[in-house]
């Protein structure tokens, strides 16, 4: 243990530097940690007691993994930041991306890789999982996503729930999803925060947390929460509503009271509420609404609702019906994180159609390939293809360009993650996926995955395939081709 | 609102086009049986298909459907779904395929009496070229009796379906049907078949009341006849490898003919299954270690079972909707991911045709295009397990049907936002 309490005191420490003057406000702001004292100092009043906007109480410890520089050269690239690229190359040095293009210099030092006949793309993300908190074997012991003990847990975070064991992880990894959004499940009105994790190995959640990712909130509509809190309610859609307004009021409150108090310091600090708290940050602008939603009628009044305490959503999730109500999202810049071709498995999914992404594409929207599934998530990629071959069915125009944006940049762009990750271009991290052949056929498997410029999965050596501790004599080991 | 509803009872009446002769010309044609047909012909008169070949007359007067380029294939089968007794999952007045039995008992439910024809998700499935479905009850140890049918049109004056094709259970761990152990739960298991086999030679003493007591209501017992008889096969699920051990064990003290389902860790025991000649049904996108029954799950399940020569049918389990009645169509998918983790082409495409239609004693009315078969056809606009691929042509019994699905027409009101809408 004494290793920990010396390395904890030297961040902490290092904290009290200011950062570069492009860093925008985020958990490892400094103003976040200036609040925060140094652990176990003897008679400091600790910070525990204070609501402090960005505070980030338990920091990533990520640090990338060991890399050498990488040339994959001879690929097809899908940029998703523009046009596809025959037969280029990209140089990934130090975590980065550091060229592509149709021709790149290649450093003396660097790792060449023939891509011929393959394809490279950004990372995949996930913006809707719930690896971790709904962790493989599964059962009650492993049952984390959903404090189904009140409708409104604003209070709780995802990444406490997270089992950085969860045999699921290095599958999305073999599936080639680099970065995942936690969520809580949709059993309550507001779920708590997510949280947004590198698909790494691991001991703890904190090695796991994307470095200044901002939070999510998790909220849900409709049947679940009406469903689960039949008997003490709320019981109807009716009941829903007024528990998300009677929170953002009070949440409002909590934000004025707390921000008088941070600016003058005077009297006694207001007391802390958990639950308040992530609220009134979400009403900041510093954590961002991920709203599970199926109809399009109630996303138009979640839409009201937003603007009645001026907080923004960043993405409706499920959103079977988001075709319904396109112009709406399109107007106020929010993205739809959906499925392909999920539906009917209840009432409010039974106008779930194949067309939803492209006619979401066609109105200007933001369209997000979610997964919710642990398995589905495994082969976005595919998904991605259902939902591109049925727009051009309809007679939408959705090229392979566009349908790698949605489990890319465009999930990226709703963790607010976009300038880091979700396209390969120079500057970016190097998270990037060689897969066998064009990500959008049935027989195409991601063959390596890198992130920060590490060579995390290589589907044809077992040593560079993650076992999480639990695998560890369960589960039969992976082979050559890979089990994954 | 008056137009919407007239429109929609104008594309409901688009109906069934049918014709009695129909040549298919010019495709490439996977007969399944047999080896594919470059520029082949599938000729189909009266429902049945009458010639498969390179070198076929087409008679004077045939429809001609040009499948030049494209991939000719038997209908697909999906061998275990809840179409049609599933509409929507979680609203109860819908769910039809759940039993609740007599202490997890519920042999004689005939799953098949509660199937509805008009499910509107009948139509996206065979758009997709599934033209026969099982339809399998679930829940409970033993949950009934399931059954075939082809997906015709609900007005169709000769409904193909036709159960019982097999007896259903699970062996699913120690928690499942109302036991506390593993051990209980085949031993109850065993009680049930045994009882039914003394059922079966004292049938005349048990109706009189001069019977000893028996762990099954009457009509259960009754309907595990044609199971103890080797006419009806059982179609256990189990995954962890030593329940399918079980499985096995009980098919061969009471002599039935057992189809495995889901068997997660059926590859640990695939030189078992196929010296015993058990088929499995099971899918190709599953490798997550779900429950301590099923540790050993993986992707190349299918694969080694077919490698050891065992029969394989491949369905959609996988979770995440796979196994729900509105994607019974994904299953050509779930075939191209098989081939992908190690499948031989021809054996995906025999796993989702042939192989789930002789395991359900149809082999020799559907499955596969040759003379006299049904002719349940599909031209695809190329690789049929490729998710860019289309069906053109969809002939269920020799017809087309043309019945446009409840997607579609949602797609084509939203394509552009109706008058009536246009207010937000």
């Amino acid at each position: 243990m004494r290793s920990f309490v010396l390395a904890l005191a030297a961040t902490t420490a290092a904290c009290a530097s200011a950062p570069p003057a492009s860093t925008r406000p985020t958990p490892s702001d400094s103003t976040a940690r200036a609040a925060m004292p140094a652990a176990g100092t003897p008679g400091s009043p600790g910070a525990g007691a204070l609501s402090t906007p960005n505070a980030d109480p338990f920091p990533s410890t990520y640090k990338p993994f060991a890399s050498r520089a990488t040339v994959i050269r001879n690929v097809t690239i899908m940029t998703a930041a523009g046009p596809t690229i025959r037969n280029g190359a990209v140089v990934l040095r130090d975590g980065k991306i550091a060229a592509v293009g149709a021709t790149v210099d290649v450093p003396a030092d660097a790792l060449v890789i023939d891509g011929a006949g393959k394809f490279l793309t950004p990372g995949i993300i996930d913006d809707h999982s719930h690896l971790g908190v709904y962790a493989a074997p599964g059962g009650q012991a492993l049952s984390d996503g959903n404090e189904a003990t009140n409708p409104t847990t604003p209070y709780v975070w995802a990444e406490h729930s997270v089992w950085p064991q969860d045999p699921q992880f290095p599958r999305n990894l073999a599936g080639g999803v680099t970065t995942l959004q936690i969520l809580p499940g949709s059993a309550n009105l507001i779920g708590g925060r997510s949280v947004v994790l590198k698909n790494v190995p691991a001991r703890t959640v904190q090695g796991m947390k994307f470095p200044g990712a901002k939070y999510g909130l998790k909220m849900a509509c409709g049947e679940n929460p009406k469903r689960v809190y039949s008997t003490r309610g709320p019981a109807t859609r009716m009941g829903n509503v007024a528990g998300y307004r009677t929170a953002w009021i009070n949440a409002e409150a909590y934000r004025r009271r707390w921000d008088k108090w941070n600016a003058d310091k005077k009297g006694d600090p207001p007391s802390r509420d958990l639950g308040m708290e992530t609220l009134a940050e979400v009403l900041r602008g510093n954590i961002l609404v991920h709203n599970h939603c199926y109809r399009g009628d109630e996303m138009a009044q979640m839409i009201d609702i937003a603007r009645e305490f001026g907080y923004r959503i960043r993405s409706f999730h499920h959103g079977v019906e988001a075709y319904k109500v396109a112009d709406l999202l399109a107007r106020d810049s929010i993205s739809a994180s959906v499925w392909s071709d999920w539906g009917a498995f209840k009432m409010e999914a039974i106008d779930a159609i194949r067309g939803n992404m492209a006619l979401l594409q066609k109105a200007g929207v933001r369209v997000i390939m979610h997964s919710d599934d642990p398995s589905g998530s495994q082969r976005l990629n595919q998904e991605a293809a259902k939902a591109m071959y049925e727009g051009r069915r309809l007679g939408i125009d959705i090229s392979e360009d566009d349908a790698i944006k949605w489990m890319t940049i465009n999930p990226a762009w709703a963790l607010d993650l976009d300038k880091q990750i979700g396209s390969i271009e120079t500057g970016k991290n190097a998270d990037v996926v060689l897969w066998t052949g064009n990500p959008f056929s049935v027989y195409s498997k991601a063959e390596r995955v890198w992130i920060d410029g590490a060579l995390l999965f290589d589907r044809n050596d077992p040593k560079q395939q993650w076992r999480t501790d639990f695998e560890i004599g369960f589960v039969p080991p992976p082979t050559v081709g890979g089990s994954r | 609102m008056r137009t919407l509803v007239i429109a929609a009872a104008v594309s409901l009446g688009a109906g069934v086009a049918g014709a009695q002769t129909i040549a298919i010309t010019g495709g490439t044609v996977y007969p399944v049986s047999g080896p594919k047909i470059e520029n082949g012909t599938v000729l189909v008169r009266d429902g049945k298909v009458v010639a498969v070949g390179a070198n076929v007359a087409v008679p004077a007067g045939a429809q001609r459907v040009n499948a030049t380029g494209k991939w000719v294939t038997p209908g697909l089968v999906n061998a275990a779904t809840q179409i049609g007794v599933v509409e929507i999952g979680a609203v109860n007045d819908t769910r039809d395929a759940f039993a609740r039995g007599r202490d997890q008992i519920a042999a004689s439910v005939r799953v098949w009496e509660g199937f509805n024809p008009r499910s509107v998700l009948i139509a996206p499935a065979r758009e997709e070229g599934v033209t026969t479905v099982v339809v399998v009850p679930g829940g409970g140890l033993v949950s009934g009796q399931a059954a075939i049918t082809d997906l015709d049109a609900p007005e169709s004056s000769v409904r193909s379906l036709h159960g019982p094709v097999a007896m259903v259970a699970e062996i699913g761990g120690s928690q499942q049907g109302g036991v506390g152990s593993r051990a209980e739960l085949i031993g109850k298991l065993r009680e049930l078949l045994a009882d039914a086999r003394f059922y079966g030679t004292n049938r005349a003493a048990f109706d009189r009341g001069d019977a000893r007591a028996l762990s099954a209501s009457r009509a259960d017992l009754a309907a595990l006849q044609p199971v103890l008889a080797g006419t009806l096969p059982m179609l256990i699920s189990a995954d962890r490898e030593s329940d399918i051990v079980a499985a096995l064990d009980l098919a061969k003290e009471f002599g039935f003919r057992l189809i495995l389902g889901d068997g997660a860790e059926a590859w640990m025991v695939a030189d078992r299954l196929a010296a015993a000649k058990v088929p499995v049904i099971t899918g190709a996108m599953n490798n997550i270690p779900s429950g301590f029954e099923a540790l050993g799950k993986r992707q190349e399940n299918a694969g080694l079972l077919r490698k050891a020569g065992v029969s394989v049918a491949i369905i959609g389990n996988a979770g995440g909707g796979d196994e729900e009645a509105f994607n019974v169509r994904n299953i050509r998918y779930e075939a191209g991911n098989a081939v992908a983790y190690g499948m031989s082409w021809d054996d995906a495409l025999r796993a989702v045709t042939l192989a789930p239609a002789q395991m359900f004693g149809a082999g020799a009315r559907i499955g596969s295009l040759e003379a006299g078969k049904v002719a349940n056809v599909v031209v695809w606009s190329g690789d049929p397990f490729e998710l860019g691929t289309r069906a053109e042509h969809v002939f269920v019994g020799g017809r087309e049907i043309m019945e446009p699905t409840r997607q579609q027409m949602l797609e084509d009101r939203y394509k552009t936002l109706p008058p009536e809408y246009r207010q937000r």
